[in-house]
This record gives structure tokens, sequence and C-alpha cells, in this order.
């Protein structure tokens, strides 16, 4: 177990090199420069190379990659160029919206599809799973934009519930900041629901041609109890693969939600700065999502691990 | 039973969400949509409209200050003496002006501000304001005097510019995030990527405003903005990003539309060092060949007024060119024969962000192909088109909006991105500055508009409109943006 854990470190810590290379090749690239863009057409060369010295952009890129490296080793994740603020402080302001509504949005998730999985899987063939294949088909196919829109039109608009967008921040109260993400956390818990249920029905489907299936029924088990107790549990290998996955979208891809919703998060504040050219919180921001991509993986890794008795013994 | 045992849970539940509701806001205070954040909230030092958005006439103010109708008036100076050689500004300063953070504003203060603001290593945006001021002079701490190198009849006029603010040197370190200037509100709270907070100031120096305070709220997506504005989350929105759905807003009693004008002459940018477009004749073909009601109508829904020549109809010197450049594609078509390009010829179009410029640049290559010139489009961000049209000059033809209020001058710099180099205009803006005389000045900037105008230096398409929009009950917001600026001082709620 420590052996595989161990293997698991290594490969993520060579992963993440890789990723930073890539990340700084790439942005450093782009064509623009951050001071002429911060001041304007109007701003005289010696002002632009005044600003460039202060944001140190003149300093050779090799000595600013391993500044970055460094800085981030050590936590400092760099100033924004833009807001001259420390980007560390930038990025906690946005997980805290990011990270409860990527969380709210996968409990909600889960939520529907594992029972909603169960019920089509119970229901195979039959009308009721017709019509849950049919749900999810339109929840896979319709845009979470678009659907997001919608809600806001019937909620926001018309029916006054909710507010059209924004957050005000969780020092208004718990409630009221929770209040302010269910929408957008509806806008992406249900396509991802959707998905996540069609994989618990066919990891379900298959489980439930195994012979222990069968034995369970044999004992005395009803149909349901069958699946709820032995079923379930064994077709959660696929789902949490799943899951780890619409984690790491939902973190990093809500930023069309975030554009809906006017939300400060993690995503919008890429989208900005790539068009500000405020190189060092694309590159820092970027770096950091990789990791939690890498984390999330891992510790499905780790719950396999957990989930499947087979796994232990093998290591 | 299900029925009821559904009605049951759910009524706790939409108890709570009624009771979580926001109560509608105190008349006295006001929410107002913007587009873009500001980066950070120092007016003095960077380029985006939006610090002054937030800041300007609310939170700091300058010696002189634009009002909604353009006109410059009196602000931290209360009146000033210009010597007869109009190299001399005495200012002499209103009395008990206080910081936000209760320290005084006197002359050191103005003093503190010009010369950073001209200093070698200033990151001032618009340092050209300051050059020609060769002295600041503290005489006593209600006045200050100004020493030029040659006369300025624009001195007053850029004072008033967002740039040439008042601040204070014991807060200027931490001005980016918490800026303290002398302005009737003072700054709370900024949620970043959400909102400003601001709050009256009771000891401010002037007229007290009518709101007791107000917050700014971003919200970048066109969509999102209709929203919000439709739920009522927001009182008002200025420069609302989707004219599409201001039909909407005006059909609705909640909502009025303030519709205004801008200092932003949109303009096809036309390089004129490159051929073919060094020929005059080329360029004047490019002018009949464009249909300006065309492109307002497509572009911009209708809002927008045709402009011949690069100056805003909306002020008092403004001439109307648009004569010399009437929709003729069959004129266009003999000139560029005349100019040996009876075949026509490609040229690029880089087409920077904003709708007016992606949305027109596709009017204006349909109307360009149909009189032979192939215009090859490609979008570009703002950071590309800074670097390779702005800065490269590695273009034929742009579209961009010259937001900065008379800014004529462009075209008296050689290197500036068009290339224009015409030495009797460079003389004539020369001349221009050192006058002060208003009927003189007027002459010579009508002179200055028909000059470029019969050049044909650009295509010269329609001054940007100012659409905002407003619930009924909000009264004083600006319907003209003579500099970029949401005024709070004059806005109330109507009875």
């Amino acid at each position: 177990m420590l052996r595989y854990s161990l293997k698991r470190l290594l490969s993520l810590g060579i992963s993440l090199v890789v990723a930073s290379l890539v990340i700084f090749a790439a942005i450093e690239v782009a064509p623009g420069d951050p001071a002429r863009f911060m001041l304007g057409i109007n701003a005289q060369p010696d002002t632009v190379a005044a600003l460039r010295a202060e944001l140190g952009l003149d300093v050779p890129k090799v000595q600013r990659y391993l500044a970055w490296v460094g800085g981030m080793l050590s936590g400092d994740f760099g100033i924004s160029y833009t807001y001259r603020v420390p980007v560390g402080q930038m990025i906690a302001d946005r997980m805290w919206v990011s990270l409860p509504l990527a969380l709210m949005a996968l409990t909600l998730s889960t939520v529907i599809a594992l029972p909603v999985g169960l019920y089509a899987a119970d229901r195979r063939g039959g009308r009721g799973d017709m019509a849950v294949m049919g749900l999810t088909q339109l929840g896979i196919a319709v845009p979470n934009f678009w659907f997001a829109m919608i809600l806001v039109v019937i909620f926001a608009i018309n029916l006054r519930w909710f507010s059209a967008g924004g957050f005000p921040g969780w020092d208004a109260g718990l409630l009221v900041g929770l209040k302010a993400l269910t929408l957008p956390a509806v806008a992406l818990a249900l396509p991802q629901a959707a998905i996540l249920s069609r994989v618990m029905r066919s990891a379900l489907i298959d489980i439930l041609s195994e012979d222990f299936m069968r034995t369970a029924r044999a004992k005395g088990l009803t149909r349901q109890q069958a699946l709820w107790r032995h079923g379930l549990r064994n077709a959660l290998i696929p789902v949490l693969t799943i899951m780890g996955l619409q984690f790491s979208f939902l973190l990093a891809g809500a930023i069309i939600i975030e554009q809906v919703f006017f939300l400060p998060g993690l995503g919008r504040l890429v989208f900005q700065s790539i068009s500000q050219r405020d190189l060092i919180v694309v590159e820092s921001v970027v770096m950091l999502l990789v990791f939690a991509v890498i984390v999330v993986n891992f510790a499905v890794d780790l719950a396999y691990v957990a989930v499947d008795p087979r796994l232990r013994t093998q290591l | 039973m299900p029925q009821r045992f559904t009605a049951r849970a759910l009524t706790p539940v939409l108890a709570l969400i009624a009771t979580l509701s926001t109560a509608s806001a105190a008349e006295t205070d006001i929410t107002i949509g913007m587009q873009l954040e500001p980066p950070h909230l120092d007016p003095t030092s960077a380029a985006a409209g939006a610090i002054d958005n937030v800041v300007y006439s609310n939170i700091f103010e300058g010696l002189t200050r634009f009002m909604g109708d353009g006109s410059v008036v009196p602000g931290l100076a209360k009146s000033w003496d210009i010597s007869d050689d109009g190299l001399s500004y005495t200012f002499h300063l209103q009395g008990d002006v206080r910081f936000h953070d209760g320290s005084a504003m006197d002359a050191a203060d103005v003093k503190f501000s010009l010369d950073r603001a001209r200093a070698e290593d200033s990151t001032n945006a618009q340092k050209a304001l300051f050059t020609g001021i060769a002295d600041v002079a503290v005489i006593d701490p209600l006045t200050v005097v100004l020493t030029l190198e040659a006369p300025n009849g624009n001195l007053l006029f850029n004072l008033a510019w967002g740039d040439a603010v008042i601040v204070a040197s014991e807060t200027i370190e931490t001005i980016k995030s918490n800026p303290v200037g002398t302005g009737a509100f003072r700054f709370v709270k900024w949620v970043q990527g959400d909102r400003i907070d601001l709050v009256r100031n009771g000891d401010y120096w002037g007229t007290a405003p009518a709101l007791e305070g107000a917050t700014f709220k971003f919200i970048s997506d066109p969509t999102a903005a209709f929203a919000a504005m439709m739920a009522e989350d927001i009182d008002a929105f200025q420069t609302f990003p989707a004219p599409e759905n201001l039909p909407q807003f005006d059909a609705d009693p909640r909502f009025k539309l303030l519709i205004g004008s801008t200092e932003g002459e949109t303009i096809l940018s036309t390089n004129n060092k490159m051929p073919p477009f060094d020929n005059k004749l080329v360029r004047q073909a490019l002018a009949h060949a464009i249909d300006r009601q065309a492109i307002i109508d497509g572009a911009m829904f209708g809002y927008g007024t045709p402009i011949g020549s690069h100056f805003a109809p909306h002020n008092p010197a403004y001439i109307d060119l648009t004569g010399n450049s009437v929709y003729d594609p069959a004129k266009a078509k003999a000139l560029l024969a005349e100019a040996g390009f009876a075949d026509g010829f490609t040229t690029t179009l880089k087409l920077p962000p904003p709708s007016y410029a992606r949305r027109g640049g596709e009017i204006i290559a349909a109307q360009l192909r149909a009189v032979g010139i192939n215009a090859e489009i490609s979008n570009l961000e703002w950071a590309q088109w800074l670097e390779q049209v702005f800065r490269g000059k590695d273009y034929g033809l742009t579209i961009v909006s010259h937001t900065e209020p008379m800014d004529i001058g462009i075209y008296a710099r050689p290197e500036y991105y068009f290339q224009y180099d015409n030495p009797a205009f460079q003389d004539l803006m020369t001349r221009l500055t050192a006058t002060a005389d208003p009927d003189q000045r007027r002459a010579m900037l009508q002179e200055a508009q028909t000059v470029i105008s019969t050049d044909y230096v650009n295509g010269y398409l329609f001054q940007l409109a100012a659409t905002s929009v407003a619930k009924t009950g909000v009264q004083g917001m600006w319907l003209n943006a003579p500099t970029q600026a949401i005024d709070l001082t004059g806005i109330s709620w109507a009875d």
C-alpha cells in the first residue's frame, strides 16, 4: 500500500514538472505586451518601459521560470500584473466561490444520479428505463450555459426567487451565499447527473448478471435489496472514476457558468487574465488546476483501494 | 397522500427562499452595473476607463472637473488667474478640504500630485497632458502657481482628466486598493470580481450628494447584464453591452433609456504609409465605398451619429463634413481605376474585440468587396491589436474608436499608427495649442477638421452613442460621456 502510494506520488511529481514547463512556454509565447496593454494607446514609450521594469518583464525567461517555480514551491505565486496584489490571495478569494460551487454541483449530481441509475438498472428494458434514458440523453445534449440561461429567465426574472447572478460574499451569511450558488450549481449539476446516471446504470447492469447477485436473491433478498446492498458497491468503481473527472471539470470548466451568473470564480479569473495578458495569474492558476486534477485522480486511485478489497491484497 | 406530502415539504422551503430574498434597496442607495472591472483604483497610473468610472468625481477630484455637458468647471481650484503671456497659471484652492482619512488637502498635495505625474519614471498613461508644465510652485497652503514652457490653451481642459486628480502622499502607497481622495464619496469595500461599495463622505467640502451609498457591480456578459437588469438586481447599467435589448427596455415601463453621445470617434483607420493607401485617390475611393448608415444600423442597431471628420458632433466647434464622403460606389470604382487599381486589390482588415469593430468590420468588408477591394478580416484580442497594429503598424485597415476627448491632435503625430505626415497640419496643431482665445480656437479646429477630411486620412464612420439603461426613478445620470465617468454626485431617486 505504501509502495503503491509512493509510486503514485512520484508520477504525480513528474507530471507537475512537465506541466509547469508546458504552461510557462505556452503562455510566454503568446503575443502582446502586458505593460502596453495596461497603459493604453496614449502612453509614451518611456512610461511603458518604466512599467515593464516595474513588472520584472525585462528579466530573461529562464530566470523568470525558475523564480516562478521556486516561488510556487514556497507558496508565493507572484504578484498580479494587472491588479498588483499577490496572486495567492486572488486565488484564495476565488477558491471560496469555485470550490463550494464545484462541491455543491458534485453533491447534487451524485444525489440525483445514483438513485436514478439504480432505478433505471432495476427497471431495465421497461418504460421507466426508457424514460430515464430519454431524459439523460436530453441532459447530455443540452449545453449547460443554455440551461443556465433558462433557469435565470424562469427563476430570477419571472419568479424572482433568486437573483440573476453575482456572489455577495460569505460574510453576508452562509445561507445567502448558498442561495447565490444554487442556480449555478443546478445548471452545472444536471448535465453531469445525466452522464453519471448512465454510467451508474450500465455499471449496475453488468453487475446484475454476476453470480453473486443470483446468490443474494437465492438467499432471500428482494431485487431492490440485492441492488442496494451488493450491486451498488461493486458498481462504484467506474462511477468514482467519472466523479473524479467531473470534479476536475467542475472546478476549472465552470467558466461559462461563472460568466452567465457573473460569479467571481477561478474560471473567470483565468479568462480575464488571458485577455489582459496578466501572465503570472494565468500561469499560476493553470498550474493550480493541473495540480488539483492530479491530486483528485490520486485521491480516486486511493478510493479504488478503499472500495475494492481485491486491490488491497494485490498490493 | 403524495401530493399533500409534497406540499407540506415544499412550504417551509418556499418560506425560507422568500425570507432570504433581498429586501428592496433604500431609495438613497443605488446599484449600477458596469461591464469591465477596474484593474485597481488609481486613475493616475493606468489607461483603463473602468477606473475612472468608479472614482472620477466620486472618490477623487482634480483642480478642474468635467460636467455631464462637457463643460469644464472649477473643482478643487475655486478660481485661477492667467498671466498675460499665458505662461503662468495661479490657482486658488478651495479652503477646508479634507482627504477621506481626515488629513487636510492643500497646495503641497497639488504639487505632489502634479510632480508625480510629470516625473521621469511616472507610469501615468496620459503623461502628455503634463509635458509643458515647467514648474509647480507652492505659494501658500491655498495657492499654487503652474509655470508653462509655452502657452497652452488646453491646460484647464487637461487638468480635468481623471489622470490629473489630486492624491495624497500619505496614502499613495495603498492607493490602488484603498483610494483616499477628496470626493463626495469614500471607498468602503471591493469584493474582487463582484462589486465595489462606496458611501457618502460626511465631511465633503462641496454640496452634499443626494445618494447615501452606491455599489458598482461588474457584469461582463451581455446576457447576464440583461438578466440582472430585468430581475431588478441592479438599478442602472452604464454603457449597456447588448444594444439589441434596448428596444425591450424602452417598451418596459419600469425602465428608461439614456441615449447620448460619447467622445468616441469610430474610424476605419488606414495605414497611410502602406501601399496602396499612400495614394490619396485610393483613400478617397474608400471613403465613397462606405455606407455609414448601413454600418450604424447593422452593427450599432441604429445608435450612433455619422461623422465626416475626427471630431465629436456635440462639440460647439463641429462642422458637418460628411458631404466629402457620401456613399457612391460608382465614384469609388472610378477613383480606383484612376489610381491604377481598376481590378481592385487585397488588403488586411484587423479587428479588435468590441462589437462595433467585429460587426462593423463584416459590413465594411462587404461594402469594399462591392468596389473590388478584398479586405481579409482577422479578429485580434486587444493585446494582439496593440502589438501588431498600434505598435507594429502591420496592417492595412482597422476599426477602432478613439475615446479621448478633443484628440484631433493625434493627426499631428507622424509616428502614430495611421502614419499621417502633413507638416501644414502639424503647424496648425502647434498654433492651436498656443491659442487660448475661444473664437480663434474654434476657427482653427474647424480648419483642422477640414484638412483631415479632404485629405481622407481615415474612413470616418460614426460617433459612438452612449447607451445606458436605468430604472425610471433614477435621475441625474449623464447622458453624454465627455469623459469616462459615472458621476454619482448628481444622481438621485425621484419621489
